[in-house]
């Protein structure tokens, strides 16, 4: 899901209507470009939303994208955050087998990856996990052994990174030569 | 005030100027029609919903104000997507309005129910279904705008049946409120610089003029840069007309059919100025061969056609007319500091071009009508300001390369999506737009029986349109092509000459009927069809079947293959 290391991410933000989902997605179709995972969700103003697209760049000439995307009258504002220049998240459930027996070992790994056990039944826990896109398919990789009954993810969101100098300290900086 | 949705819709458009609109009525838009008897605007009612949205169509093309259908739901809104499809690739602002069964049974397979708002998504600009009687107004209003700015195009309102008969408080909104629209009309100062600097650096350059200037009524403008410049122009399919074809610097049609000069003084060129035009496949031909010694300026009011088809180095947003506008100043300021090269040489290589290469072909005395004498005696017999309009195929390719086009907006054709069948509907939409103008359609025999049902309704509305059909029995493009790649293999492209009789089909229509099978009868026909003014005329004229188009670079060819026909010899080259 997110192995591709050549991804373009846009933060969409649009019009909160009925139907704007699907005219995103009907774009993307229409223009055959292929989304690799999506996530919608309110943002502080309840007239908007935002959409997390992980578009494979290899599919997609992401200017085209862009420009098409900015057509639809409901899209407000595209911002591409580079996968180098973002902090992405996303969360993972997952079902895991775990018996008496190999219950300790899921749960060491659990703790090794600060997730969450969050329901635990007879022969099995369902676990959340919150990090890196990269960082959940480790850990997937690493109960699948045990045996994963079900699971599913959110689709990563994301958000650019902030700068780490202050603009006041740069201005003087700047000032000074 | 309180009015129902329906009087609310009905109120709305007058607001917003409509005096005309095209429809058929049906169970889910019944509201609508009833506060339609009580108001100003004039409703035709079309025999088939496609020709209420080609109407529509030609009627924006030939006055340049948004054309208005409004039918019901189901298969009307179905019936309506082809015009809808059609103006969106050709960029016309045309208003859909469609009939929705009730809200509250969406979503249940109800009669005559259909997904409009979902069918329509990928053909519209936007559209709109209505959940709320009280949001009518701004619904128009916000639709009008968006069909008519930016880069026109066809917007379409889904209106449920509960909504229009739901009571609401009259108001008409003061502003539009569409935080993700904003078009950019003025281009970027410093990339007009750019352009003019590129201009004034350029021996070989053409204006690549295409149908924005229309769009943005821009003719004016583009001969200000042309005659400041000396620099020739091609006008494409959809911008024929855009500078007048007996312009010294008019190159005419580029293209697939293109005259060899247009289509060569672009292969040559070393600099495209491209206006409003977005270098479609039929202009281009294969792309990787296209122009290749050129620079590209590409101004578009549409960023999305900037470097779609072609890198542009010089890209500007902005509505064609400003940016010409301050790219003449630009380019004067730019004149004031170096002179320009001389053209001389370039122009007189694209004279001799014009001498050995111009458009061809033979009427014989006693021949067969060739379909290209009809079109030059049409065009000659015919007042300066008369709207031409075309279908799809053979004919409206001879069309575009033989009217000498002398204003803006007297060529109507659909040339994006290529819908045969436009022509009746469009001429009948062109001539309510423009009833002190002349309308004449040429149409092939294939596209008139598509869409002839609505002479029925010009006839009864009395919108006397003309209509030239050349007979050759065959759908003749298609034939054209099985006859130059599919070795003569003629599958499927027989029609039959006198199957049906268009004199008779025309006359059962309440039209004039005619037919010409001879050259010698072309003139007084024709001369006979413009003395009538109360009805529509039609005239079958039997061309000749063999003729073919050329010039033509055949599909996925490069534009240097182009093939001139036989009338240049054997080969063509």
């Amino acid at each position: 899901m997110s192995g591709s290391a050549l991804h373009h991410i846009l933060t969409v933000t649009v019009e909160n209507r009925p139907g704007v989902l699907s005219r995103v997605a009907g774009l993307f179709s229409r223009r055959a470009f292929n989304i690799t995972s999506l996530a919608v969700s309110p943002t502080d103003d309840e007239r908007f939303s935002r959409m997390t697209i992980v578009v494979d760049a290899e599919t997609a000439p992401l200017e085209q994208v862009v420009k098409q995307l900015n057509k639809l009258i409901p899209v407000i504002k595209i911002t591409e955050v580079a996968p180098s220049d973002g902090v992405e998240r996303e969360l993972m459930l997952v079902i895991v087998k775990a018996t008496p027996e190999s219950r300790s070992q899921v749960t060491e790994l659990t703790a090794i990856f600060e997730a969450k056990i969050v329901d635990v039944g007879y022969d099995s826990m369902t676990i959340m996990v919150v990090g890196e896109p990269d960082r959940l398919d480790a850990f997937s990789d690493l109960v699948k052994p045990f045996g994963i009954v079900e699971l599913q993810r959110t689709g990563r969101i994301a958000l650019p990174k902030l700068a780490r100098e202050s603009t006041r300290l740069r201005s003087v900086k700047t000032a000074r030569g | 005030m309180k009015l129902t949705g329906a009087q609310a819709l009905i109120k709305s458009l007058e607001m917003e100027q409509v005096e005309v609109m095209f429809g058929l009525p049906g169970g889910a838009i019944l509201p609508v029609y009833d506060p339609l008897i009580d108001s100003s605007i004039r409703h035709i009612l079309v025999r088939h919903e496609q020709g209420a949205g080609h109407m529509a169509s030609g009627y924006a093309h030939a006055t340049g104000r948004p054309g208005v259908a409004m039918v019901t739901s189901g298969p009307a809104a179905t019936n309506i997507v082809t015009p809808l499809c059609d103006a969106y690739m050709d960029s016309v602002p045309v208003v859909v309005i469609t009939g929705q069964v009730a809200y509250s049974v969406i979503g249940t397979d109800a009669f005559q129910e259909a997904d409009t708002v979902g069918i329509t998504m990928p053909v519209t600009k936007h559209n709109w279904l209505i959940s709320d009687a009280q949001d009518i107004p701004r619904i128009v209003r916000e639709a009008f705008h968006v069909a008519t700015t930016g880069r026109p195009g066809p917007v379409l309102i889904d209106l449920p049946k509960d909504v229009a008969n739901t009571p609401m408080d009259w108001y008409w909104p003061e502003k539009i409120d569409l935080p993700g629209y904003k078009p950019n009309v003025k281009g970027h100062p410093r990339q007009i610089k750019d352009a003019a600097r590129l201009i004034n650096e350029s021996v070989r350059p053409v204006i690549y003029a295409g149908g924005g200037i229309l769009k943005a009524g821009a003719s004016r403008e583009l001969r200000d840069l042309a005659e400041l410049t000396g620099i020739p122009a091609v006008t494409t399919l959809m911008g024929r007309g855009a500078l007048p074809d007996e312009h010294p610097l008019c190159l005419g049609m580029p293209g697939m059919h293109g005259n060899y000069t247009a289509v060569t003084s672009m292969q040559r060129a070393d600099l495209l100025i491209t206006l409003g035009a977005r270098f479609d496949d039929r202009v281009t031909g294969k792309v990787s061969t296209f122009a290749p010694g050129a620079k590209i300026i590409h101004v578009d009011i549409d960023p999305a056609e900037l470097g779609k088809v072609r890198h542009a180095d010089v890209p500007i947003v902005g509505d064609v007319r400003t940016v010409i506008d301050e790219l003449i100043k630009a380019l004067k300021a730019e004149r004031s500091k170096s002179d320009p090269p001389d053209l001389a040489p370039w122009i007189a290589q694209i004279r001799e071009w014009q001498d050995t290469y111009p458009l061809k072909y033979t009427q014989e005395d006693g021949g067969p009508l060739k379909p290209q004498y009809v079109i030059e005696r049409l065009r000659d017999n015919t007042p300066d300001d008369c709207i031409l309009v075309s279908g799809v195929g053979q004919h409206q390719m001879w069309a575009s390369q033989l009217w000498k086009f002398k204003q803006p907006n007297t060529w109507v054709n659909s040339g994006g999506l290529g819908t045969m069948g436009y022509a009746v509907p469009a001429a009948v939409g062109a001539k309510v737009g423009r009833p002190d103008r002349m309308v004449w359609a040429i149409d092939g025999d294939g596209c008139f029986q598509m869409t002839a049902q609505e002479l029925v309704t010009a006839a009864a509305e009395r919108i006397p349109v003309k209509i030239a059909i050349l007979n050759n029995a065959y759908l003749g493009m298609v034939r054209q092509w099985q006859e130059l790649f599919y070795e003569e293999r003629y599958s499927e492209v027989y029609l039959s000459p006198d199957l049906p009789d268009y004199v008779k089909w025309a006359e059962a229509m309440g039209c004039v009927g005619m037919r010409v099978d001879n050259a010698d009868d072309v003139v007084a026909t024709i001369e006979k069809a413009n003395a009538v003014d109360d009805r529509p005329v039609v005239i079958d004229f039997r061309t000749d079947w063999r003729e073919k188009v050329y010039p033509m670079v055949p599909a996925g060819s490069s534009n240097d293959d182009i093939i001139l026909g036989p009338e240049f010899g054997e080969g063509g080259r």
